[in-house]
C-alpha cells in the first residue's frame, strides 16, 4: 500500500474542505488500496461525522445518514416494513462482517470487481484513463450486457443501490463551498462512454450526507439475486421489483436491475410492459423484450442474455402471484 | 496511539497503514487473530469491535482509537473457555484450526445480532427469524473453512444458540 497523510474530520464543512479521499467503512477503499488499484495522497475519516441515524420525515419517507451501515439499515424495523426490497438487497450482499463495516453512502459508490480493474499489469480505461479494456476480448463472465461502450464494460457491482433505483432514492450532498444538492438516483451515476473513470456526478470534495427514500408505495416488493454462489458473491444478475396487481391487472411496476450495466439499470419500457396488462408469461417476456433490447454479449458472459430473460420472467411470476 | 483491546490499554507507534489486524498481530503480540486473505474474503480475522463483528484486515488501526475492541484472546482462557470454544471442541468445529478464532469471534457476533432481531437472505420472514441451520450457514458465509469443518461448526453454534434460547425462555 502507497503511504498517505490521514485527518479524522470532525464535521461534514471540515471533511469537503479537507481535500483528502472519503474513507468511513472503508471494506472497498482498503481492499483496492493494498492491490495499488487506489493510490490516495490523503484520507479523510469521516466514520466519526453525526451522520448514522434513520428519520422519518413528515412526507412518510425516510431520510437514512450516509454512515448507517448495511446491517443497520437491512435491520431497520421502518424498512422492513414499507421498503422491504432495499432490507432484502442489502441482506443478499456481502458478508456479515462487511455489512456491519460498509456504510450507505459507501455502498452507492463501490467501485467494479472487474478482474482487469482488479489488476495492475492489465489495460483498464477505468483504472487508467487511455489504457484500453482488456475485458473486450477477455474473460468477460461478470461484465455489462447493457449501456457497454468501446472503452468499458465493467458493472456497478452493488445489491443495495439497485433495490434504491427501483425506490426511486434521492442521493442528497454537500459540496466544499457549503451547497447542497439532492440528486436522484437515476441522475447519479454515469454510463462508461469515453470516460469509464468517472462513475457519477460527485464533484471535488462533495460529500454524501444522506439518502432519502420517498414515502412507500403499496405494492409487492422482490429482490432476487443470481450468482455463482448461494451466499457472499456479485451478481450475475439481480432483480429489484415493487409490483401492484388490482383486479387482475398490474397497475403499477418498478423494476431496477444488477450485473448487467456500469449502473444499477432501470428501463421505463420494462414498466411500460407490463402496467395495465393482465400478469402471464406473455406479458412478461414482453418486459424482458424490452429489457434485452439492445443487449449484447462479449462471449463468456453471453449467457446473461437468456439468464435475464427467465430470471425477470421467474421475479415477475412470484411478484405478481 | 492508543488502543483498548480485551479490556486493556495499549499504546503503540504504527505506520497509518497499519490494518487493526496487523496492529494485534504484529505490534501488540495477539497472534490469535489470522491472516487468510487480507482482503475481507475469508473471515479468519474476525473480531468484535463496540461489540460488532468486522473484517479486521480491512480497517485502519487508526481509525479505531477510541473503540473496544475484543479478539479470541478476550474471550475465554484455556483455563474457563468461552461457551463456543468448548462447543467448537465438543463438536471438532475444525481440522487445522486456522480458521477458527475468525469462526468464533464470528460466532459470537452472530448470535448477538440474532439476539437484537436481525433477519438474515435466508429468514422468509424479515421480522422474526428461527436460528435453523440454513440460517446459521448463511449468517456464517463470511467465514471460510478449507478443510470444510462446516457441519461441526455448524453444529457446534447449534449447541451454544439453543443453549442460550433456553436460558432467556
Amino acid at each position: 500500500m502507497k503511504t498517505f497523510d490521514y485527518a479524522r474530520a470532525d464535521s461534514v464543512e471540515a471533511a469537503t474542505r479537507a481535500g483528502g479521499r472519503f474513507i468511513a467503512g472503508g471494506t472497498n477503499l482498503l481492499d483496492l488500496m493494498k492491490l495499488q488499484v487506489e493510490t490516495p495522497e490523503k484520507l479523510v475519516d469521516i466514520s466519526r461525522l453525526d451522520l448514522n441515524t434513520i428519520e422519518e420525515r413528515e412526507d412518510g419517507g425516510l431520510t437514512i445518514g450516509a454512515l448507517v451501515p448495511n446491517s443497520d439499515l437491512a435491520a431497520d424495523p421502518r424498512v422492513i416494513a414499507k421498503y422491504e426490497v432495499l432490507s432484502r438487497a442489502l441482506l443478499a450482499g456481502a458478508s456479515g462482517q462487511l455489512r456491519n463495516k460498509a456504510t450507505t453512502g459507501g455502498n452507492l459508490l463501490q467501485r467494479t470487481r472487474c478482474y482487469y480493474f482488479y489488476d495492475t499489469a492489465a489495460g483498464c480505461n477505468k483504472r487508467q484513463p487511455g489504457s484500453g479494456c482488456e475485458a473486450i476480448g477477455g474473460f468477460n463472465r461478470i461484465h455489462a450486457i447493457l449501456g457497454t461502450s468501446d472503452q468499458c464494460i465493467a458493472t456497478h457491482p452493488g445489491d443495495m443501490p439497485v433495490a434504491m433505483r427501483a425506490l426511486d432514492a434521492v442521493i442528497v450532498t454537500q459540496k466544499a463551498d457549503g451547497d447542497k444538492r439532492r440528486v436522484p438516483i437515476g441522475d447519479f451515476y454515469r454510463l462508461p462512454g469515453d470516460t469509464p473513470h468517472i462513475e457519477n456526478v460527485l464533484e471535488a470534495g462533495e460529500l454524501i450526507t444522506h439518502v432519502e427514500l420517498p414515502a412507500p408505495t403499496v405494492g409487492r416488493h422482490l429482490y432476487r439475486k443470481v450468482r455463482d454462489r448461494a451466499s457472499y458473491a456479485f451478481a450475475l444478475f439481480s432483480v429489484a421489483a415493487v409490483v401492484t396487481v388490482e383486479d387482475g391487472i398490474i397497475t403499477a411496476a418498478a423494476l431496477a436491475f444488477g450485473g448487467v450495466a456500469h449502473l444499477p439499470w432501470r428501463n421505463p419500457a420494462v414498466e411500460a410492459a407490463l402496467v395495465g396488462k393482465a400478469p402471464s408469461d406473455e406479458t412478461f417476456n414482453a418486459a424482458a423484450d424490452a429489457l434485452l433490447d439492445g443487449a449484447t454479449g462479449f462471449g463468456t458472459n453471453d449467457f446473461k442474455i437468456p439468464l435475464a430473460r427467465r430470471t425477470l420472467i421467474a421475479s415477475l411470476r412470484e411478484v405478481t402471484q | 496511539m492508543h488502543f483498548t483491546i480485551n479490556g486493556q490499554s495499549h499504546e503503540a507507534e504504527v505506520d497509518v497503514r497499519t490494518s487493526l489486524l496487523d496492529l494485534c498481530r504484529e505490534h501488540l503480540g495477539l497472534t490469535g487473530s489470522k491472516k487468510g486473505c487480507d482482503h475481507g474474503q475469508c473471515g479468519a480475522c474476525t473480531m468484535l469491535v463496540d461489540g460488532r463483528r468486522i473484517n479486521s484486515c480491512l480497517t485502519l488501526a487508526v481509525m479505531h482509537q477510541d473503540d473496544e475492541i475484543v479478539t479470541i484472546e478476550g474471550l475465554g482462557t484455556p483455563e474457563n473457555l468461552h461457551p463456543l470454544q468448548s462447543a467448537f471442541v465438543r463438536h471438532d468445529g475444525y481440522q487445522c484450526g486456522y480458521c477458527t478464532p475468525g469462526q468464533i469471534c464470528s460466532a459470537v457476533g452472530m448470535l448477538d445480532e440474532v439476539k437484537k432481531g436481525w433477519p438474515s437472505h435466508a429468514s422468509a420472514d424479515l421480522t422474526g427469524a428461527s436460528l435453523d441451520n440454513a440460517e446459521i450457514s448463511e449468517r456464517m458465509s463470511g467465514n471460510i473453512c478449507r478443510c470444510a469443518a462446516y457441519p461441526n461448526i455448524v453444529d457446534a453454534i447449534r449447541e451454544v444458540a439453543d443453549a442460550s434460547a433456553k436460558v432467556d425462555a
